[in-house]
């Protein structure tokens, strides 16, 4: 069965919730983490196809910074933190307090910099987590977060493996957080992409009480 | 005087396409996926394919996407290329991709994805009796490539190491 077939109107609605809760605690971790007053939006859940998602940061080989994991347990699948690399640089500059940090300089202090962001990146994906095993009542184990500065298209097409044996698409759960003060019109936020494994959306949905009619 | 306007195809995931001078053909974002060129370059054409997957014999549906694999990529961009004027037994080949983007512990299949595609396209391109003339494989960066079928170079771009030409 194409597992894309089967996916109605209210299962997206789940899936927003999903992401909701999930970036929410994440956006909870952040706040605390910087003192500082975090937006989230709406989830965005949608089908789309691989190009599409390549598509929504701006093209493939937009250069971001980025921390991904691997779930494993009763729901198998991928999850990313993509951030702009000025968002990155900034996040990481007011977490060292150091305002000079940059990725591009070679210096020792970029060490701790570094360091710092892969911290804020498992505290991040941890709370994402945790909130959606608590939700669910699945089992989660995720993997030690791997940090990459790239190219969007390199980094996402990652967790784009396991659904491209069975499928050209893929359902995103894309949050985005970002600072109070920052625009609108900025369009590298800070995403979480969450992307399950193909047989892990019927676990997902039965364990919220949805089953998958078609 | 008229001046020829160059244009570039743009070939996205698993997908491919056939150029012919004086345009180029790009693909963007290679990660563990790997950009396989082909070219005739007496002809001057070149044919671009961004394939995801080392073969299609896990996958379960007849119509599937046939740019996404490895051993059905390959044949359909030879037939692609034949149809736009190369000629087949004068095809070359140039390479690059295949990069572990993420570091794990754990050496599962899924994770060393881009060797296994290498591996899997050398393979096809021997039994093809297709030259590889260079690659540029591995490594944990990604690549975006432009290929020019009048010089047949091949233009590499990463984020870290700027941009090199095989």
């Amino acid at each position: 069965m194409d597992f894309i077939g089967g996916i109605s109107p209210e299962h997206l609605d789940i899936l927003k919730e999903v992401g909701n809760i999930g970036a929410g605690h994440s956006a909870t971790s952040l706040s605390k983490l910087l003192n500082k007053k975090i937006d989230m939006n709406v989830p965005d859940v949608k089908v789309v196809s691989f190009n599409e998602l390549m598509e929504r940061l701006g093209g493939p080989d937009v250069v971001i910074a980025s921390v991904f994991l691997r779930m494993e347990g009763d729901i198998p699948g991928s999850l990313f933190f993509v951030l702009s690399i000025e968002q990155a640089e900034s996040f990481i500059q007011q977490l060292i307090m150091d305002p000079s940090f940059s990725f591009s300089s070679q210096s020792s202090e970029n060490e701790l910099g570094l360091s710092a962001f892969q911290e804020l990146g498992n505290i991040l994906t941890g709370s994402y987590l945790s909130s959606l095993s608590d939700l669910t009542n699945l089992t989660i184990y995720p993997s030690v977060p791997a940090f990459t500065v790239d190219m969007f298209g390199a980094v996402i097409s990652h967790g784009l493996i396991e659904l491209s044996h069975v499928s050209d698409y893929a359902i995103i759960i894309d949050t985005v957080i970002k600072e109070e003060d920052q625009l609108e019109s900025d369009l590298v936020k800070g995403h979480f992409f969450l992307l399950p494994d193909p047989d892990s959306f019927d676990k997902l949905f039965k364990a919220l009480g949805v089953t998958n009619e078609a | 005087m008229k001046l020829e306007s160059l244009e570039i195809i743009k070939v996205g995931i698993a997908d491919l396409n056939v150029v012919k001078m004086p345009n180029h053909i790009r693909t963007s974002g290679l990660g563990s996926c790997v950009g396989l060129i082909l070219f005739d370059k007496i002809n001057k054409i070149g044919g671009l394919a961004h394939i995801m997957l080392p073969d299609s014999s896990l996958a379960n549906k007849n119509d599937f996407n046939h740019a996404k694999y490895a051993d059905t990529a390959i044949p359909l961009l030879i037939s692609q290329l034949a149809d736009a004027g190369a000629k087949v037994r004068s095809l070359q080949a140039k390479m690059a991709g295949g990069a572990q983007m993420f570091q794990f512990q754990s050496a599962s299949d899924m994770m060393r994805i881009g060797p296994r595609n290498v591996e899997a396209i050398k393979k096809i391109l021997h039994s093809n009796h297709i030259h590889l003339l260079s690659e540029d494989v591995g490594g944990n960066s990604g690549r975006t490539i432009e290929f020019n079928p009048a010089t047949c170079e091949l233009m590499i771009r990463t984020v870290n190491q700027g941009t090199k030409v095989i």
